[in-house]
Formats: structure tokens, sequence, C-alpha cells
């Protein structure tokens, strides 16, 4: 089992979760996270103030081994083209899944 | 009585009374998301407690007969706790009590106005104390000096500046914006700086409400100035004209300065320039044409956002422009009478410009001068004697924490999922559940969804 966690700008988010979907990811997490950067310049009164984080989304979904492929073709398919992204994506192993209700475990809580 | 003159006056006086949450508003939209109650208190706390001082000893000290007939300060004891009010007066356009009630407000407004420019900072029970000492020793003087107009049929002696200097101040462009501004401008110098000023400090959390709160106070304004008249006449109605075309044209100026300046024109500029055009045009709305009226506005909206990057340069953290704005518009406003004025308006004074030479000019240069030294210095002195004997600012956790849990115990907004917050059962939790589920009630499981 594998966690696909992918950060990205919050415009793709439809995107990508159109193309998990395809893909046949059944559940994903989303959570809203900030870039350390230069986020945008407002101005109050004549005295610019900058908000100090680019937006960005964390989409997480815990997938099996032989999945991680054809979600990590879907992510780039959904990142690809338009503005420049600057979005990431990694693949963490994951020692076990329960799922809270029935007590299943491993690829079965998936 | 003038019973067409009595309803307007209880209506403007409804008006003004909006300004109160107008400029709640105002500034709560200006402060970070943790200092926004805390600023909205700073305002309803300073009008609650001047509105207290009037009944007692307010009212008399403005419009009581001048002691010694200096035109200094009225007598306290005349009006105090205005009992006497509640006859009807014959000879008088609206009943005194209406009097009264309308300049309660006045003196309310002034005070509240001072809380802007020390957002974030300050003790609460230090500020209520500054409000009670500052209306008494400051703004029941000034209010005497500029309000109170002789009486000769009853022998009451009024103020100086209005009698003796005849200064055209229509509805309170020294009284109450330099008067409050000038304050502003000490109490923050003695407070200190927002630990984080210039460079970190929190953005306006609601410009809505910002807006909002500008337009109350707008609307107020014409109850402000337009019952200044204190009739419904010829005058109110020139004064409502002038006060609304006056914030047009501080509006469209103030855009232009930042559109110039910074690149594009702002929602929290244009509140700003409606504010200070108001501001400018309340001495002058009886003394100006339509067209004076714009440039008055215009001037205003034109070099108020000059004025308040001042703090930057001098260091003095002004949070929320209350120097900028009222001190600044408020001596505009008040020189530009001099300048502007027409014998066609209600005030029926030539300035400068309609060949009435420099002599309106002067006086009214000397009238905001006088009234800016008054409110300075003794602001000052009020404020170091407050931060000795109770200390005005709050620690320093207390500041990063936001005003409103410390001041307050209360939130502004409940923004915080994981902590929407449980009543304690000590303090009564278990009678009143009108709050959210607390965390512990079982909640519906989405099945599947999160595979």
């Amino acid at each position: 089992m594998k966690l696909v966690s992918l950060l990205i700008e919050p415009f793709r988010l439809d995107a990508v979760r159109e193309h998990y979907t395809a893909a046949g990811v059944q559940g994903m997490t989303v959570t809203e996270a900030g870039a350390v950067g230069i986020g945008r310049t407002e101005v109050y009164r004549g005295s610019e103030v900058s908000t100090g984080l680019d937006p960005l989304v964390r989409i997480e979904v815990l997938v099996a081994d032989a999945d991680v492929e054809s979600v990590i073709s879907s992510a780039t398919a959904a990142g690809a083209g338009g503005r420049e992204s600057g979005g990431r994506l990694w693949v963490t192993p994951v020692e076990d899944v329960v799922r809270v209700r029935t007590g299943e475990r491993g690829p079965d809580a998936l | 009585m003038d019973t067409g003159s009595t309803a307007w006056i209880l209506a403007a006086t409804t008006a003004v009374m909006l300004m109160v949450p107008g400029l709640a508003l105002f500034y709560g939209g200006m402060v970070g998301v943790r200092n926004v109650l805390n600023m909205i208190m700073m305002t309803f706390g300073a009008f609650a407690v001047v509105g207290v001082l009037w009944v007692v000893f307010g009212y008399s000290a403005v419009f009581g007969d001048s002691y010694g007939g200096l035109g200094l300060l009225g007598d306290v004891t005349e009006h105090a706790g205005l009992g006497g009010l509640l006859a009807e007066d014959p000879d008088a356009t609206i009943p005194p009590a209406l009097f009264a009630a309308f300049q309660l407000l006045f003196a309310g407004i002034t005070v509240a106005l001072i809380s802007g420019a020390f957002a974030d900072r300050l003790k609460y029970s230090a500020w209520l104390v500054f409000a009670a000492v500052w209306a008494i020793l400051v703004y029941f003087p000034v209010a005497h000096w500029v309000f109170s107009f002789d009486l000769p049929d009853s022998g009451v002696v009024g103020g100086w500046i209005v009698n003796d200097l005849k200064v055209v101040d229509f509805a309170g462009g020294t009284a109450v914006h330099i008067n409050a501004g000038a304050a502003a401008l000490a109490l923050v110098l003695v407070l200190g700086k927002r630990r984080g000023f210039p460079r970190d400090v929190q953005r306006p959390h609601n410009l809505p409400l910002v807006v909002l709160g500008a337009g109350i106070l707008w609307f107020g304004w014409l109850g402000f100035n337009g019952g200044s008249a204190l009739a419904a006449n010829n005058s109110a109605s020139v004064v409502v004209l002038n006060t609304i075309t006056a914030a047009c044209a501080g509006i469209c100026a103030w855009l232009l300065v930042e559109k110039v300046r910074d690149g594009h024109a702002t929602t929290l500029g244009a509140a700003s320039g409606a504010i200070a055009a108001l501001v400018a045009i309340t001495p002058a709305c009886g003394a100006v044409s339509p067209l004076g009226a714009l440039a008055v506005g215009a001037a205003a909206g034109a070099i108020c956002p000059l004025a308040i990057v001042l703090k930057f340069r001098f260091g003095y953290d002004d949070a929320l422009d209350v120097v900028g704005v009222h001190l600044v518009g408020g001596i505009l406003g008040t020189v530009l009478v001099g300048i502007l004025g027409t014998a066609a308006a209600p005030s029926a004074q030539d300035g400068l410009l309609y060949g009435g030479g420099f002599d309106l000019l002067g006086r009214q240069a000397l009238a905001a001068l006088v009234v800016t030294a008054y409110s300075f210095v003794v602001s000052l002195i009020i404020a170091k004697v407050i931060d000795l004997a109770m200390g005005l600012r709050v620690d320093e956790a207390t500041e990063h924490e936001g005003l409103d849990i410390s001041s307050h115990a209360e939130s502004g907004y409940d923004l915080d999922q994981l902590s929407s917050g449980r009543r304690s059962a000590a303090r009564g939790g278990e009678q009143h559940t009108t709050g959210r589920p607390a965390v512990d009630v079982p909640q519906p499981v989405p099945t599947g969804a999160d595979r």
C-alpha cells in the first residue's frame, strides 16, 4: 500500500479529481496548504502587504501498490498544460491501514 | 416650538446615533481578526461613558453660562442632571431636551473617533478612563468654545471661539475632528507603536464591514451636519447637499491619488476618501457653494492619503489614521472656509476667493491652531498620568494573542473548526444548549466516502 501525496495549485483540484476518479481512485483527502514564497501583494492605504504564502492544495490518496503508476499518470495528466505548475507528487510506503468502523486491515481496508 | 424643525432634529438625532455602530464597523473591519471585538468595544464603551457624563454635568459644562463671562467653560451646575430641560421652552425652535440629546451624540462620537489610532495595544480599562477624563478636560471646554452661542435674551454667555473670534465651524471641524485627531496623536505618542510596526501589522480583516461602516457614517453625517442647522430650513438643505457632494469628490480624489501612486483604486481608499471629505466639509458645509463643497471634498480626498503616510516617516503608529484623516481633514476644512466661504451660503461670510480678504482665513486658522494645541497638550498630559497610574499598554503576550480574547474573553468569528467551543458546566453550560453540539456528541459517519 502506498500514500500518494500531491501538492498542486488550487485551481487544478477539479481536474485532478476527475482524472483520479477516472483512474478508479475511490477516496481522496484534500487539505489547504501554502508554499512559503511571495504570496499576493495587497495595498492598504498606500502600504504594501504580502501574504507570504502561495496557496496550494494537498491531495492524498491511499492506493494498492499495483495502482500507483496509474495514479501518477493521472496526476501528471491533470497537472499538465496551461500555466506553469510548481506542483509535486510523492509516494510513501504505508505499513498498515485500518478501517475504523469494521476493523478490517491492510489492503481490505482500502 | 416649531414642530417641523423638531421633527427634523428628531430625525437627524436618530441618524447621528447610527454613526456609533457605523464607526464601530468602519474601524472594526480595518483591524485584524483577533482585535475586531476590542475595536468595536472601544467605540461603544467610549460612547457610553460620555453619554453618562453628559447627563451628570457634561451638557452643563458645554452649554451652561460661561464662568466669569470668559467663554472658556460653562457652569457645570447650571444644568447638572438635565432636570431643568424637561419643560418646553416657548421661545426655542426645538425643545431643550432634544438639543441636549443631539449634542450628546457629538460628544460621544468625538471621543469614539480617537479609538482608531491606538488599535491592538491599549488596555480597555485605561481607554475608558482616558475617554472620561478627556471628555471632561478637553471635549466639554472646546465644545463650549465652539458650539455655545451667546443667548442675549437670557444673558447667557457662550464660548469665545464662536462669539468673540466669530469662527465659522458649522458642525465641528474644530471641536469634533481636530479635537479628536490631535488627541489621537498625543495618545499614540505616549502609548507607543504596535509590535511589528510598520512592517508586520495585520491587514484589514473585513473590508466589506469597512465600506458598510463608511456608508452608515455618510448617512449619519447628513444628520450630523444637516441637524446642526438646528431647524428644518434652507440652511439645513444646503448643508445636506454640500455634505453628500463633498464625499463624492473625496472618493474620486482619493482613488485618483491611489491609482497614480500605488497603481490600484482600492476599496479601502474609496471608504477613506468619503470619510476624509465628510470630515473636511463638516466645518464648511454651511459656508461654501456646491462647487466649493466639491473643492473641499476633493482637497481632503487628495491630501489625506498623502498625510497618512507621514506616520511611516515620523514613526508614530496611528493605526487607523485618525490623525491623517480627522486632524488633517479637520484643519483643511476649517481653513478652507476662510478661502472658499461665500456670503451667498448660509454662514454668509466671504473668504479669500470671494473678496473677503485674509480676515476670515486668519480667524479660521487661529481656531484650528488653538484647538490642535489645546487638545494635543492636555491629551498628552492625561495619557502620561494614566500610564503612570495604571499603565496604558497590554503586555506582549496579550498583543500577540489579540485583545478580543484577553480583554473580553470572546472571539469575533467562529473560525476554528476543531475547537468550536463547549460550555463549561460550572458557568451554566448545562442550562444553555443553544451552542453547537459539543465535540463528543456522536456524529453520523460518512460511509465509503473516504475510502
